[in-house]
């Protein structure tokens, strides 16, 4: 598909966008293609967006035109003609999807005739529309997702800017969402200026701005491009991480420490083998909302020291089933131990062991990085020496040392991220909790992050996470896969490998084929 | 400002304004705060709040029990003002006053009677300055009591040996013949729930869509700012509109209160207010960019003046000039002034074209500054 | 032994747990410039703007006469008014008509009316009238001065009286000698300061302890505090604490700028005052809480605040004493814990009563305390965690 859009004929590929913004970048993106801005965090790739939006000053020396229209002077102009998906949405939480649609193209002025047959078929394509009637804010992540981009999308734009649209995604959603942009792009010539921190997804584009700390540091087509990815934005796909089994994630580096160097190459059997005590058992887990089951009968043991996987489209029940396991959310009904200790009756003395990373790194703002630091220290039991000790040996880990007195709102995403980890660590948990944390993280951070986590099961402790990641499955000793709050399947990587008779393949195909599979069995059901 | 070529376009207003009546009826706190409030706000204040002094409890102390002492003290017995309870000596009676049972103590000395034929009979009043209000009102009923009652009693003793009559007071009280507080109230009610409704709701929302970043959403679509502002304009007004009627009929029914200014102009002026209101809570909702500091800050500009500034409580005349000043800067004042006087006192038009003049100017200067300060940014 | 050890163990760590959760309260609180400033600035706004604007003290009431008469007796009796110091005479029209005027321009709230046969009634025995009209769009005001003018019109005859009678003094005149304790003259300010002291702290802890549970929730890091091995009465505490730091402050503000800006004498002990305080900040944490467990958003925080802050605030007795109430009102004041806090820190403040004498107070909050504070850590319980 991407190949066909590239060889687009009919339009000039005159630019749509151009001017020169940042530090000297000399932006320009032609019409009727995908142009991808990438970069680590915080390299300015947000406040691009927000510039050709006209929503932020551009600076002294700056200029930008849109469709022949100077931004600076006429952003109401330039604003009139663009669809913007920013990374919060901007949904509204207590509308419905159809409403919050309605809103939006309503106020593009979308007529009615056009719009029942625009609408209806970006609900079908994003599979919203059995969701109409639902509240958005009672919509995951990445059916929110999807509306925000249906309601970017009701009415053709001239230029459609999305700002990292596929964070927090799974496969399924990311791929789709890909081909309805590509789609679009065919059938209405539409150009899209989008921003990704995903070198796999800069490859769908035509062309390709790579960004640092607000400079260019290379232009061109993603073929052009390829093998030099710079500083981080090698594809979890590409080369470098071609294979992706435990103990070489490191390239190495982490074989030889800690006691797992025997083991390193089996990934399904524990170090006990079968007589290892499980640290959390879940038996017959049942979470019901009113008539909807979000959890359905499910049971599953986590051993000691395992990196355990919990993968799912959004909306699947990990975020339901990973709440629970936590003490948040109260089991409908079901058995649920986690270190021995039965959650449902005491939560609190099972939440002792416990480190939890929530999925937007609930950092308090306004606090700074030590400040962080020493609350949850403090709260877990930690004081004085054994506090500053500690704190100092995370923050070396961490590598926060330069950002300890800068405000916690003020972080790039990948530093929030590893302030949450160390957060989450200062108490030596013994059970670790991850709620989709390499969501939005380059990939160099996701790198280390792994690394870690690496380091941290070798020394033992038992870590859950999500992620939308498949490739980031292939570091678990084991994954469980959700949809529709069943379970799946449940196994190492390489057994489910061999179990669906697709040796070799990447996980990506795997989830895509083990969900696509499990949703027909089900249209076929209720069909039948 | 905005310069855009369709300015303001009726469907994309529809379409806002939509969404603003779909939020609001998804919500039960905001019909909680622009029905249910005003009607809690209308019963309490208009039946609780009184200054009008009524059954003061007082202690009597009768240490001389002749007929004219017990008759100058006479007047607290059958009166609607006081409820007496007689005790036998000051002791207690300063005891009882100690404890808050009584507000007052009546003391009429032993040598009352004796000292009355020399002019120079004393009659005792102790009052406990913790409860000035009552203590102030109450002094001044009994002294006026007292005198007459001796001058009274004064005269007829006198016989016909002097040719002397007496002054009698005869008051009048304008505008509010029963001389309730509850009507001097009742207008302020009004305005209270107004700006209750018409600040705080809207800095609130409008800071609302600040912080969860909608605002960066709407602004990226054709909708212009006038039609961002109008859409959450119109709304609250319907909001605090409704509460300000059904206050006016709540006032009607329960206290009476009477009308004598036209309603079209008690409208018309409290559309005006409300107007300045809803400025008022966008410019600090555009300022702010936070539900909290929203919350604060409206509380702090509107609601703590509103209360304890504008002529509500406290009578701006005896107020120290510099708070009178201070006093007219709030547009609260100037509504309440008029508004009072447009229920109680009837259609006065150089103040009423004064006052209206001034809110509408204050609407503009808010309405103005949000516009202003609502910038097609974000960050 | 053991058991002691453990116990003491588990509040050692009760107590750092606490420590650190006041901290971080206080610290997300406070970080913010702008926040800082809305501490302080409300409560030196309402210390001085409504120490001095809350008065119901009549002073230069202005006002207008009117003398048909234009005799001695008019002449003298209007001395009386003008020698009072609470009126101050503004016009001296020359017919009742223009009174009319006056009085809806607001130019004057008190007109004195002496009709033209005043002193021949006098000389004749009869009752001679007095027309006192007052603006009722003030009501408090108008039945003040005319209670006023009232007690200057007996006055008056009294010493006419006396005069009439010769030289004797004045057989059978009275003299009413009033003493108020406490504030010997009445200034209602007296009342209002002390009042303020417990108004801003109410308004403070009930929003801050209002806001705390939702800002958190709004801004995802309640979750987080959740898996935590804070137990909920920890929690609970640690977002109590910090609100009543910060109200206990603010009526610190307010009792310093009544005490030495408004130099209102202070009778009573600062452990009374404080304690009385404490245990009206305890009284209302509850209320706080209970409103941040239920509320989903900030908004609706706010909402519900605004729906008990009102009627509570109006039926303190802060403004309009509670006697003057209706009996079932009176009756719900009893559950406004703000009525029995205003009515302690005046009578501390003004009378020095000590905790004895404050029993009818401060029983009264430790019931509403002992109602509120459990519940609202079974609705956290419920609701929140």
């Amino acid at each position: 598909m991407a190949e066909e859009s590239v060889q687009r004929p009919g339009i000039a590929g005159e630019p749509l966008v151009s001017g020169r913004v940042l530090q000297n970048v000399e932006l320009e993106a032609a019409e009727g293609e995908i142009t991808a801005i990438v970069g680590p965090d915080g390299a300015g790739k947000t406040t691009l967006m927000r510039m050709v939006c006209g929503l932020l000053p551009l600076g002294e020396g700056s200029h930008l035109q849109v469709d022949g229209i100077d931004v600076a002077r006429e952003p109401w102009r330039v604003q009139s003609i663009i669809s913007y998906l920013p990374q919060k949405f901007g949904l509204y939480e207590d509308l419905t999807v159809q409403e919050n649609i309605d809103l939006y193209a309503d106020l593009h002025g979308v007529p009615g005739d056009v719009r029942q047959e625009r609408v209806g078929r970006l609900l079908h394509m994003t599979e919203m529309h059995k969701f109409t009637d639902r509240l958005a804010g009672r919509l995951s992540g990445g059916m929110k997702q999807k509306l925000g981009l249906i309601c970017t999308l009701v009415r053709s734009p001239v230029l459609l800017l999305l700002d990292e649209p596929s964070v927090g995604v799974d496969p399924l959603s990311r791929r789709e969402l890909w081909e309805i942009l590509e789609q679009l792009v065919q059938e209405e010539g539409l150009t899209v200026l989008v921003n990704t921190a995903y070198a796999e997804e800069a490859e769908r584009c035509q062309m390709v701005y790579m960004l640092d700390k607000g400079r260019l540091l290379a232009k061109g087509t993603p073929a052009e491009l390829q093998g030099e990815w710079p500083r981080g934005l090698k594809g979890m796909n590409g080369a470098g991480a071609a294979v992706r089994h435990r103990g070489s994630v490191g390239e190495g580096d982490s074989a030889g420490e800690g006691g797992k160097g025997s083991d390193s190459d089996s990934n399904s059997i524990r170090d006990g083998g079968d007589g290892a005590e499980p640290d959390i058992v879940v038996r017959n887990l049942v979470k019901r909302f009113g008539d909807f089951t979000a959890v359905s009968h499910t049971s599953f043991d986590v051993y000691k020291g395992e990196v355990f996987g919990m993968l799912g489209p959004n909306g699947a029940g990990k975020t339901t089933t990973f709440r629970m396991l936590c003490g948040l959310l109260p089991a409908t009904s079901g058995e649920l131990l986690v270190g021995g200790v039965d959650v449902r009756r005491h939560r609190n003395r099972a939440r002792e062991g416990i480190g939890y990373v929530a999925q937007k790194f609930s950092l308090y703002g306004n606090l700074t990085v030590y400040e962080n630091l020493r609350f949850y220290g403090g709260i877990y039991g930690l004081y004085g020496r054994e506090l500053t000790q500690r704190i100092d040996e995370l923050v070396a880990e961490f590598g926060l040392s330069e950002k300890l007195k800068q405000a916690a709102d003020s972080l790039p995403l990948g530093y929030k991220q590893r302030l949450s980890m160390a957060a989450a660590l200062l108490h030596r948990p013994k059970i670790l909790f991850l709620d989709e944390p390499t969501s939005g993280i380059d990939p160099e951070a996701r790198q280390n992050f792994w690394r870690q986590i690496d380091r941290l099961s070798a020394a033992g402790t038992t870590i859950i996470v999500t992620t939308h990641f498949m490739e980031e499955a292939e570091y678990c000793d084991r994954i469980m896969i959700q949809d529709h709050g069943e379970l799946l399947v449940l196994g190492s990587p390489e057994e489910i490998r061999s179990r669906m008779g697709m040796p070799g393949a990447g996980m990506n195909e795997i989830f895509i084929a083990i969900v696509e599979r499990a949703r027909q069995r089900e249209g076929g059901n209720s069909h039948g | 400002m905005d310069k855009r070529a369709d300015f303001l376009s009726p469907g994309r207003l529809m379409a806002l304004v939509k969404k603003e009546f779909l939020q609001i009826g998804r919500d039960s706190s905001t019909l909680l705060m622009g029905v249910v409030l005003p009607i809690i706000l209308i019963i309490i204040m208009g039946f609780g709040m009184s200054l009008d002094v009524r059954n003061v409890p007082v202690a009597v102390v009768l240490e001389d029990s002749s007929p004219a002492a017990r008759s100058v003290v006479s007047f607290v017995d059958g009166s609607e003002y006081f409820s007496p309870s007689y005790v036998t000596n000051m002791k207690e009676a300063e005891e009882m006053l100690m404890s808050h049972e009584v507000h007052a103590a009546i003391l009429v000395p032993g040598d009352f009677t004796a000292r009355l034929a020399a002019g120079e009979a004393k009659v005792q009043v102790l009052l406990n300055g913790v409860e000035a209000i009552t203590a102030m009102s109450a002094q001044k009923y009994i002294e006026a009591a007292v005198l007459s009652r001796a001058a009274e009693e004064g005269m007829k003793q006198q016989g016909d040996a002097v040719q002397a009559g007496q002054a009698v007071l005869v008051s009048r009280v304008w505008f509010n013949d029963a001389n309730t507080s509850t009507w001097f109230f009742v207008p302020g009610i009004l305005m209270m729930v107004m700006t209750l409704c018409g600040v705080f709701l809207t800095a609130v929302v409008m800071a609302r869509e600040w912080e969860r970043g909608t605002l960066e959403s709407i602004f990226v679509t054709p909708a212009s700012l006038l039609e961002i502002v109008l859409a959450k304009i119109i709304p609250y007004f319907c909001v605090a509109f409704t509460g300000f009627c059904l206050c006016l009929v709540v006032g009607q029914v329960l206290y009476d209160l009477p009308m004598r200014g036209s309603l079209a102009v008690i409208l018309f002026a409290s559309m005006l207010y409300i107007i300045v209101a809803l400025g008022l809570g966008l410019t600090i909702s555009a300022v702010t960019k936070n539900q909290f500091l929203a919350c604060q800050v409206s509380m702090l500009v509107s609601f703590l003046p509103s209360m304890m500034l504008s002529g509500f409580l406290f009578d701006l005349h005896s107020e120290p000039l510099a708070i009178q000043v201070i006093s007219r800067i709030f547009p609260t004042t100037h509504y309440l002034q008029l508004i009072k006087s447009l229920f109680l006192a009837g259609n006065y038009w150089p103040l009423i074209v004064e006052k209206c003049v001034l809110l509408a100017g204050y609407g503009i200067l808010f309405i103005g500054l949000a516009f202003r300060l609502t910038k097609r940014r974000v960050g | 032994m053991q058991m002691t050890g453990l116990v003491q163990d588990r509040l050692r760590l009760f107590w750092r747990h606490l420590l650190f959760m006041c901290q971080k309260e206080l610290l997300t609180t406070l970080k913010d410039r702008r926040m800082r400033a809305m501490m302080v600035v409300p409560a030196l706004m309402q210390g001085f703007l409504f120490g001095y604007a809350a008065s119901y003290n009549l002073d230069n009431v202005p006002y207008a006469v009117v003398d048909e008469d234009r005799s001695a007796s008019s002449r003298s009796l209007l001395g009386h008014f003008a020698g009072s110091g609470s009126f101050q005479l503004v016009a001296m029209p020359d017919s009742p008509r223009e009174i009319g005027q006056l009085i809806d321009r607001e130019e004057i709230l008190l007109a004195v009316v002496i009709p033209g046969d005043f002193e021949r009634k006098l000389q004749q025995g009869q009752a001679a009238e007095v027309q006192v009209i007052a603006d009722g769009r003030n009501s408090s005001v108008a039945g003040m001065a005319t209670g006023y003018a009232s007690r200057i019109v007996a006055e008056w005859n009294l010493e006419r009286m006396a005069e009439a009678t010769g030289v004797k003094g004045g057989q059978g005149s009275v003299s009413v000698e009033s003493r108020t304790w406490f504030n010997p003259n009445q200034i209602t300010r007296w009342i209002f300061s002390p009042g303020l002291i417990a108004m801003i702290a109410f308004v403070q802890v009930l929003l801050l302890a209002g806001m705390s549970i939702a800002r958190e929730r709004e801004q995802g890091t309640f979750d987080q505090l959740l898996v935590t091995p804070l137990s909920p009465a920890e929690l609970l505490l640690g977002k109590a604490v910090p609100p009543m730091l910060i109200g206990l402050v603010q009526s610190t503000i307010l009792f310093c700028i009544a005490r030495f800006w408004f130099r209102i004498p202070f009778a009573g002990s600062l452990v009374t005052l404080y304690l009385a305080l404490i245990l009206f900040i305890f009284s209302l944490i509850g209320v706080g809480l209970m409103i941040s467990a239920i509320s989903e958003s900030m908004q609706q925080v706010m909402v519900y605040f605004m729906v008990l802050m009102m009627p509570m605030v109006l039926l303190s007795g802060l403004a309009t004493p509670v006697i003057n109430m209706p009996e079932a009102l009176q009756y719900a004041t009893y559950a406004d814990p703000l009525r029995f806090a205003v009515d302690a820190v005046r009578r501390i403040y003004l009378e020095g009563a000590a905790a004895g004498d404050l029993l009818g107070d401060f029983v009264p909050m430790l019931l509403i305390s002992a109602i509120t504070l459990p519940l609202s850590g079974w609705l956290f319980y419920n609701r929140a965690v």
